[in-house]
Parts: C-alpha cells; sequence; structure tokens
C-alpha cells in the first residue's frame, strides 16, 4: 500500500463493512441463480416425467411453469440487488466518503 | 447469440440448407428503407457530437440507464433468437424454452459479480480493467486477441444470417445482404461511434419489443387471454401431440446440457460489445440500473417468443395456405412451413396483422441484425485502435485524435473482411459460430476479467498465459467436437464427444490463472499483488473513477 489515501480508504471501517456485505450478498444471490437455473437443467436432464406432470386438469405441465419461473426469478434477483444496492449500499458508499471529507 | 438459437432450430427442424428466394416483398423493403434514412439521420446527428475519444468509445458517459438498458436489450435480441426460438418453440414446444432461460440466466451474474466494478475502474473497453494494476501490454493482447476472435465468429454468423433472411423475407439475393449490412454499419460505426451505434440499437430493440408484443398479444387475444386455452389449441394441433409441454430430444446428456447452460450463462459475461455498454454510462448506479431493466425487457422478449411459437402451432399448422403443398394437398405441419420453420414469426404476422404487418416484422428483423453487427464492430474496432494500437503498438506514444481516426479506419477493415467473410461461409454451416462465441468469451474473456478485479493473487503472466489456454482450449475442442470435424473437415468420428465445451475449457483457465500466478515470483508480480489494493478501493467504491465527461 503505497498511496496513503488508499490505505486510509482501506483502513476505514465504513469501507471494510460496505465491502463485506456487498460481496457476501452478491455470492449469495449468484449461488441462488446457479443452484435455481442448474437445478431446472438438472431435472431437463433426470427428470422429464417429472417435467411432464399436468398442472391439475390443465394442458400446461410443471415444466412450463418452472421454466418461465426461472426467468421471472432471474428478474426478481437482480431486483432485489438493485433495491438493496440503492438503499444499504449507497448509504454506506456515502457515509464513507463523508469520513474522508473529513 | 441467436444463431445458436437458429442452430438449434437447424438442428431441431427440417434442413434448411438452400432456401429459395422468395417473391420481392415491397412493403417490407419500403419499411427497411425508412429505418435506414431514419438511423442514418441519427448518425449524422452523432458525427456532429462526437469530438473526443470518450464520445467516440463510450458515448461520453452521458447514456442514461434507461437508454442503456434497451441498448444492451437490443444487443441481446438478435434477428435470430426472435426467429431461431419461436420457430424452435414451433417445432419442439417446451425445447425452446430451455435456450431462453439459458440466454437469460447469465444477466443476474453480469450485476453480482462485475457491472459495477467494471464502470468503477474501466474508460472505454474491458482490457482497461483487466490490465488496471498488471501490464498493459500482455493484458491487452489477451484481451484483444479474445475480443477480436469472439467478434469474428459472432460476425460471421450475423452476416450469413443476414444473408440468408433477406432472401426470405425481402426476396433479394444473398449477396445485396451482405453489402447492405456491411455496407450500413460501417456508415455507422466510424461516423457516429458509440453515440450512433446505440441509438440504433435502442430504435430497433423498441421496434421488435413493440412488434413481439403486438403479435404475441394478438396471439392471446383469440384465446380470450387465457394462455391454457392457447396450449390446449397447440396440442390439438401439433403432430406431437402432449409430447411439446414436456421436456423432448434437445437436452438428453446432462454433461452437454450442463456446458451449454455454463458457456451461455458466463460467455454473457464475457462478450465484448455487451461490456463495453457499462462505460457508456455515467455511474456505477446507473451501470446496475441499467442491468436490472435490461434483464425484465430480455427475460419479457424470451417470453413473448414462447407465446409467438405457440401461436404458430395453434394459428399456423392447420392452414394450408403457409405450407408448400405436396400431391392432393398433403403437407408435413413441420417440414413444409413455407421458407421453412425459422419463418413461423414472419408466418404469423401475416396472419396476426395483413401483409403490411408481414412487412413491418421483416423490416424489423433485419435491422435487428444490422444493429447487432453495427455493436460487435465498434467493440472490434476498439479493440484494434485503444487496445492493440495506443497501447501495444505505440506504447501511449499517440494522441487522442489518431487513436480515433485508427478505430475509424478498423471499422471500415472489419466491415470489408464482414463482407468477405460473409461471401466466404455463404455455403458453410456456420450454426455452430455464436455458440463458439459464447465459449470464447466463457472460457478467455470472462476469467481474465473476473480473476484480475476479484483476485488478488492474479499476475499478468497467470492472466496471460490462462486466457490464451482457455482461448486454445475452447476453440480446439470445437474444432475437435462434431460440429467441424465430422460435419465441415468430412472425418466419421468427432474427437471431442460434446459439442459445448465450456465445461471443460472455462475451469481449465480459472485453474492456469491461478496455478501459473502463485507460481510467479517475479519482481513484477509482487508489485502487481501490492497494487491490488488501490485497485481493490476504487473497483468497490468508484473513488477515482472518471464520470460522465470528465475523461
Amino acid at each position: 500500500m503505497s498511496d496513503p489515501v488508499t490505505a486510509r480508504i482501506a483502513q476505514n471501517p465504513r469501507f471494510k463493512e460496505l465491502v463485506h456485505e456487498r460481496t457476501r450478498f452478491g455470492w449469495i444471490l449468484t449461488g441462488a441463480m446457479l443452484a435455481v437455473y442448474f437445478g431446472f437443467i438438472g431435472l431437463i436432464a433426470f427428470d422429464k416425467a417429472l417435467l411432464a406432470t399436468k398442472v391439475g386438469s390443465a394442458t400446461t405441465s410443471l415444466g412450463l411453469i418452472l421454466g418461465v419461473a426461472v426467468i421471472v426469478f432471474a428478474f426478481i434477483l437482480t431486483g432485489i440487488y438493485v433495491q438493496r444496492a440503492n438503499g444499504r449500499f449507497d448509504a454506506l458508499t456515502a457515509e464513507l466518503n463523508r469520513d474522508l471529507a473529513r | 447469440m441467436a444463431a445458436l438459437a437458429v442452430s438449434a432450430a437447424f438442428a431441431a427442424g427440417p434442413d434448411l440448407g438452400p432456401i429459395a428466394q422468395q417473391a420481392t416483398n415491397w412493403p417490407a423493403i419500403g419499411m427497411f428503407g425508412f429505418f435506414v434514412i431514419f438511423t442514418l439521420g441519427i448518425t449524422y446527428k452523432a458525427a456532429m457530437g462526437t469530438k473526443s475519444a470518450s464520445d467516440f468509445y463510450a458515448a461520453g458517459g452521458g447514456i442514461s440507464a434507461g437508454t442503456n438498458s434497451l441498448a444492451i436489450a437490443g444487443d441481446y435480441m438478435s434477428a435470430a433468437s426472435f426467429l431461431g426460438i419461436s420457430g424452435l418453440v414451433y417445432t419442439s414446444g417446451f425445447d425452446g424454452l430451455i435456450y431462453s432461460t439459458g440466454f437469460l440466466v447469465g444477466w443476474p451474474i453480469v450485476l453480482f459479480l462485475i457491472a459495477e466494478r467494471l464502470r468503477n475502474l474501466g474508460k472505454f473497453t474491458f482490457a482497461d480493467v483487466a490490465s488496471f494494476r498488471l501490464d498493459q501490454t500482455s493484458v491487452r493482447i489477451i484481451s484483444a486477441t479474445g475480443t477480436l476472435v469472439v467478434v469474428a465468429f459472432y460476425l460471421i454468423a450475423q452476416m450469413v444470417g443476414a444473408g440468408k433472411l433477406i432472401q426470405l423475407l425481402f426476396g433479394l439475393p444473398y449477396l445485396y445482404a451482405v453489402i447492405i449490412v456491411g455496407v450500413l454499419m460501417i456508415v455507422y460505426v466510424a461516423f457516429g461511434g458509440m453515440k450512433a451505434t446505440t441509438w440504433v440499437q435502442v430504435i430497433k430493440a423498441c421496434l421488435l419489443l413493440g412488434g413481439a408484443t403486438f403479435m404475441a398479444g394478438a396471439v392471446l387475444f383469440k384465446y380470450g387471454f387465457n394462455p391454457e386455452a392457447l396450449f390446449s389449441a397447440a396440442v390439438a394441433t401439433h403432430p406431437k401431440g402432449d409430447a411439446i409441454m414436456a421436456p423432448g430430444g434437445l437436452v438428453n446428456n446432462p454433461i452437454e446440457a450442463i456446458s451449454l447452460g455454463m458457456g451461455l450463462m458466463f460467455g454473457t459475461a464475457g462478450l465484448p460489445h455487451i461490456l463495453m455498454r457499462f462505460f457508456t454510462v455515467s455511474d456505477a448506479q446507473a451501470a446496475r440500473k441499467s442491468v436490472f431493466y435490461a434483464t425484465g425487457l430480455i427475460g419479457y422478449f424470451y417470453i413473448l417468443t414462447f407465446i409467438i411459437g405457440f401461436g404458430g402451432i395453434a394459428l399456423l399448422m392447420s392452414d394450408p395456405v403457409y405450407f408448400k403443398l405436396g400431391p392432393a394437398g398433403a403437407f408435413d405441419k413441420i417440414k413444409d412451413m413455407v421458407g421453412g420453420t425459422n419463418m413461423v414469426a414472419v408466418n404469423l404476422a401475416n396472419a396476426v396483422g395483413g401483409p403490411y404487418f408481414l412487412g413491418f416484422i421483416s423490416a424489423v428483423a433485419f435491422a435487428t441484425i444490422l444493429a447487432v453487427v453495427a455493436g460487435l464492430t465498434l467493440a472490434g474496432a476498439s479493440a484494434v485502435s485503444h487496445d492493440l494500437y495506443a497501447s501495444v503498438i505505440a506504447r501511449g506514444r499517440t494522441n487522442e485524435a489518431s487513436e480515433v481516426r485508427l478505430s475509424k479506419i478498423s471499422a471500415v477493415v472489419i466491415g470489408i473482411v464482414a463482407i468477405y467473410l460473409g461471401y466466404v461461409f455463404e455455403n458453410q454451416n456456420v450454426a455452430f459460430m455464436v455458440g463458439l462465441a459464447f465459449s470464447v468469451a466463457a472460457s478467455c474473456n470472462f476469467p481474465v476479467l473476473t480473476m484480475s478485479i476479484l483476485w488478488r493473487g492474479t499476475t499478468t503472466w497467470g492472466a496471460l498465459i490462462g486466457g490464451f489456454v482457455g482461448l486454445f482450449a475452447a476453440v480446439g475442442m470445437v474444432v475437435l467436437s462434431k460440429a467441424v470435424w465430422v460435419t465441415t473437415f468430412g472425418n466419421p468420428v468427432a474427437i471431442f464427444p460434446y459439442d459445448n465445451p465450456a465445461l471443460f475449457s472455462m475451469p481449465l483457465a480459472f485453474l492456469t490463472i491461478y496455478v501459473v500466478s502463485k507460481l510467479d515470483n517475479t519482481a513484477r508480480a509482487k508489485r502487481e499483488r501490492a497494487l491490488f489494493d488501490a485497485q481493490f478501493v476504487r473497483s468497490e467504491t468508484g473513488i477515482g473513477a472518471s464520470g460522465a465527461h470528465a475523461h
């Protein structure tokens, strides 16, 4: 750490908090997306019969609903991240900037 | 991207090899002409406002999150994903959905791991980010090589697709299409830079989303807005019957399925023309919002194509007007569709909106290809001028004006090369090329980028060797796979047993970067690890990052 400004920011507790929270949150959501998508692909590969099951007495199959659900899930997940980033993470960044300006 | 879907449609459907040129479609040509005149007007305006390198590469960093999300979605919704996926749904039903989900799920990963950091660290290309604390020359060589390889394969697939489509849609010869696309993309990119490329993409995204919404709406309207009624009608009409509601033959081998999924998912996060879009917004917040909106738009679009595919089954399959009739008026509901199953969406446009709506959808499909190749050309030209020329050849001894001039020349050269390749590959099987572009992006660009941002230990040697290992592994495995080794070279058996290499080539690249970096004990490596803190602080906070119009 040659640069004193960098060192000051890196040692700031708010910076540590921000990075820790955001990194953790990002990886949790990444894990959720991977699990859901590869779970869906796994079902297609290993249990086609399950996905062919009808929902109630209708024509619509479980697989179709799950497929659309994967798409909707991906969108909701990005929404959750943006929601938290706009609130919590941006607030932490703003606090950090105030700290540094002092 | 869409050519992959088309490839699936090609593979799943009947032979669409020799496509017969259709009767000249004047309404479609007229509407396309209107689109061209309008976008050239925008290009002229953009060219007036494009002065600096920042204007040329990143539209001055002044694109809003909403506009950028439409441009990102536009880059991703190509003609073939529209025509190919709806055609795939028409032939196989549910299986079309497998591709739609695969293409979408990369976006959350882009958002969670790289979008904001990319904006905070970068300037014009993703090589700026990867070389932030690593050796400029080496990292730009690997990044630019990865970019150009991805752009080349993607462009070939798009050019050949454009040529085939124009025969079907406009009833004009193949070569006309390739030349029209090539010349227009040169004009957009060389004169209007990122501003024009972005706005062309935005307009096309609006037209495509609008047209697809109208079609899906018209289909649902016929079934009282009850999807269940649509599905029942489709099952009653389709020769495969109820099987279209369940997974079919597209994914039989789990390893193949996972490898395809990894390529689609992580390839998205390594496509250079998509990554460039994060530098056109003012800050990390805008980058984050653009991915959120874009994910929504793309997801919505894939749901529309699914409805359109089912609408095709329900409304077209029993109507002999849309088929080439055999003796006694008999026809195969899948094999004999006029123009092949890639024309489902176009034929459906005629069924629900008449010949002028058919013309509109045809024009939009062609405009879509044009916008996508313009984005690719800009990404390729930036890699040549900003990465290879300015940092590797001139080693910083150049100025903005000559760098931008070289970028414009590169755009012209790339355009001419693309026309030539489109001409050469006319009768080749290019269906595997978009899949290959995604695999290279996932196995070279994505590992180099993420490891340099996220792992302190990454050194120049690690990134350079790991990137090339990923690149050669992805290309090598595809060359040895069935699509090239057997189909193109005519060998009896494929050496590499899978069609999609990402499951093997991507971890190999990550592992190589890790091992080589660990073994790297040079003084430079020590310096690079020490510089990680400065990069880390900036990537997480944006402190020190250049804002809009600041560079």
